[in-house]
């Protein structure tokens, strides 16, 4: 402070304007980096995974190294089946949840319930699925299974369905509540029959946003649903996961194969990117 | 006030179906202990300090996942943070809103990018570039300086610690900047013309007003992303190499994550000690993830409630 005291009032004003402009372009450069991330990912997404797409690669599923053709037909079918039934299994639980923190116990009872749902959203997927593996590959079933690799994602799925339900139930004014309260209705009429009907875009879209974000994950389905080169729809027995048949593509040595993994993962990002945006699009505030 | 049958019923249903949340967390942490439980009790402390890892004699110390899985984060955290809060202060403060509103929204579709593809790029994209261009030029640049040079010793492959903690930057950037934004919008609007007001330049701005009432909150979204880097998995799986457990100084070893370490070996885990020791390194990824999450939900709870007090 006291050299810049001493300097002629000329050159400090220089210096603080050449600062201010040095930041400036420092702050933009650090957003272009950021931005230019994402278009460097997607553009090396679209540009390798595009030539690997055809109506085989969706419907066949995947032949041998060596065999011409294949595609990731029952990993589709794989990813649906258990991102359903994990959704099925979370977004009673998550909507649920949202209504205990938001209508029922909005005290103490509903802060454990909210802190536990944010320290489960925060917990590795990775340890997730260490605990499915534990709980019930190893114990309970006693093998790889569809069922598992659901369970696993719904834990993932639960905070996120309970956290965007309880932010959309806030949204509905208090206001209506007492109306329909004052009418005589009783309190579960007010939340079955006003409440939710209410935020029914909203608990839709928190719900749907979930399942797509879930649908993406690997890591728990790998110690869970374990992967299968056939088509299955056995829920006790190991399936097929889009994201999982990513991953062996990817780590296997072969060039068409990598072109698949590629392919496979063009299409995991359109969906989830498309579902994503759509519903942001349409979603009501809160919903996001 | 008046509590009908309906009322009990429904009430019980929900709190029913609500309570499986914290049974869930519960069960969870206890299942895991329980199952890592063997492996705790012959191993001890020295699950944590041994770097052996040997299967086939049940010597397990995961000493070197913990290094990796430190070193990966610690380089994704320096990599990442000057960007993401250069680019929240860039939206908050300079851009147009309308601009500001696509770029942040720009930057939160690489949230929506699946863990697996951000492995596949880089492995094809980030590897080959690091093994090619980055990796040489940084050892011949910096490998005779003194201490630092360390770091960039060794034959260069491409998969290595240095690529996993790139990998991991790349990954955390998103929840940064929407984290550093969110705190940066919440510092009062009076706080900025204050400092305008006694003739700051935009830049003295931000650092004089902006930034030391955002800093706790801005820490707390650093953390934040640190806890996300510390267990994330496949990308890091498909990139760090998974071969080494010496504990060397440079990055350009191929090395493990404890996050990786379960990933790769889960399969082979059939012995019950194998299998504990996985479930151990599963529950320091736990511990460190409620720990850390707590930490900095508490720090930008801290911000975001404080400014209405005594904004204005």
């Amino acid at each position: 402070m006291t050299a810049a005291a001493l300097a002629p009032a000329w050159r400090v004003r220089r210096r603080r304007r050449v600062a201010d402009t040095v930041m400036a372009v420092l702050l933009v450069v650090a957003t272009a980096i950021a931005v230019g991330l994402l278009v460097l990912i997607l553009g090396y997404l679209l540009v390798n995974g595009l030539p690997a797409l055809n109506v085989a690669f969706f419907t066949e599923r995947p032949k041998p190294f060596g065999v011409e053709g294949g595609g990731v037909g029952p990993a589709i079918v794989g990813t649906l089946i258990v991102s359903a039934l994990a959704g099925v299994i979370a977004i009673p639980i998550g909507i649920a949840a949202a209504i205990f923190v938001t209508e029922l116990r909005p005290g103490r009872w509903g802060g454990i319930v909210r802190f536990a749902a944010e320290l489960i959203a925060g917990l590795p997927s990775i340890a997730v699925g260490v605990f499915v593996w534990s709980f019930l590959v190893r114990g309970l079933l006693g093998r790889y299974s569809a069922l598992a690799g659901a369970v696993a994602l719904a834990v993932i799925m639960v905070p996120i369905v309970a956290r965007t339900t309880e932010e959309v139930l806030r949204l509905v004014p208090g206001s209506l509540r007492e109306a329909a309260l004052a009418l005589g209705a009783p309190r579960w009429r007010v939340i079955l029959r006003v409440v939710l009907p209410t935020a029914r875009a909203g608990v839709a879209t928190a719900a749907v946003l979930a399942v797509a974000r879930a649908a993406g994950e690997t890591a728990p389905l790998l110690l869970t649903a374990l992967g299968n080169l056939f088509f299955s729809t056995d829920l006790l027995r190991p399936i097929a996961a889009l994201p999982l048949q990513i991953y062996q593509y990817a780590s296997s040595p072969y060039d068409d194969w990598h072109a698949k993994a590629w392919g496979g993962s063009l299409i995991l990002v359109a969906v989830i990117a498309a579902v994503s945006l759509a519903l942001r699009a349409f979603a009501p505030r809160g919903a996001r | 006030m008046r509590s009908g049958r309906g009322d009990r019923v429904f009430a019980g249903g929900v709190t029913g179906l609500a309570l499986i949340v914290p049974l869930t967390l519960a069960g969870i942490t206890f299942l895991m202990v329980e199952a890592a439980w063997p492996s705790i009790t012959k191993y001890g402390v020295g699950f944590l300090t041994s770097s052996t890892w040997d299967p086939v004699k049940e010597i397990f110390g995961a000493a070197a996942y913990l290094y990796g899985t430190l070193v990966t984060t610690a380089i994704a955290v320096v990599l990442a943070a000057p960007v993401a809060v250069g680019a929240a202060i860039f939206l908050v403060e300079y851009a147009p809103k309308r601009i500001a509103g696509t770029l942040s929204f720009l930057i939160e579709v690489l949230a929506y990018i699946p863990s697996i593809v951000y492995g596949l790029w880089g492995l094809f994209v980030l590897v080959p570039l690091f093994r090619e261009n980055v990796e040489p030029s940084l050892q011949s640049l910096l490998g005779p300086v003194p201490i630092v040079g360390g770091l960039f010793a060794g034959a260069i492959g491409g998969r290595d610690l240095l690529v996993g903690g790139v990998i991991l930057a790349i990954m955390i950037v998103p929840i940064l900047v929407a984290v550093s934004r969110e705190v940066i919008a919440a510092v009062p609007t009076a706080q900025r013309e204050g400092m305008l007001g006694i003739g700051a330049t935009k830049w003295e701005m931000v650092r004089g007003a902006v930034l030391p009432y955002a800093r706790i909150g801005i820490i707390g979204a650093i953390v934040l992303g640190l806890a996300r880097a510390f267990g994330e998995t496949m990308a890091v799986t498909l990139v760090v190499g998974n071969s080494s457990t010496a504990i060397t100084s440079s990055l350009f070893v191929p090395g493990y994550t404890m996050a990786s370490a379960i990933a790769n070996q889960f399969v082979e885990a059939t012995g019950q000690l194998y299998f504990s020791a996985i479930v151990e390194i599963a529950v320091l990824l736990l511990i460190v993830a409620l720990v850390v999450n707590t930490l900095a939900r508490l720090l930008i709870r801290r911000v975001s409630a404080a400014p209405q007090g005594f904004a204005i």
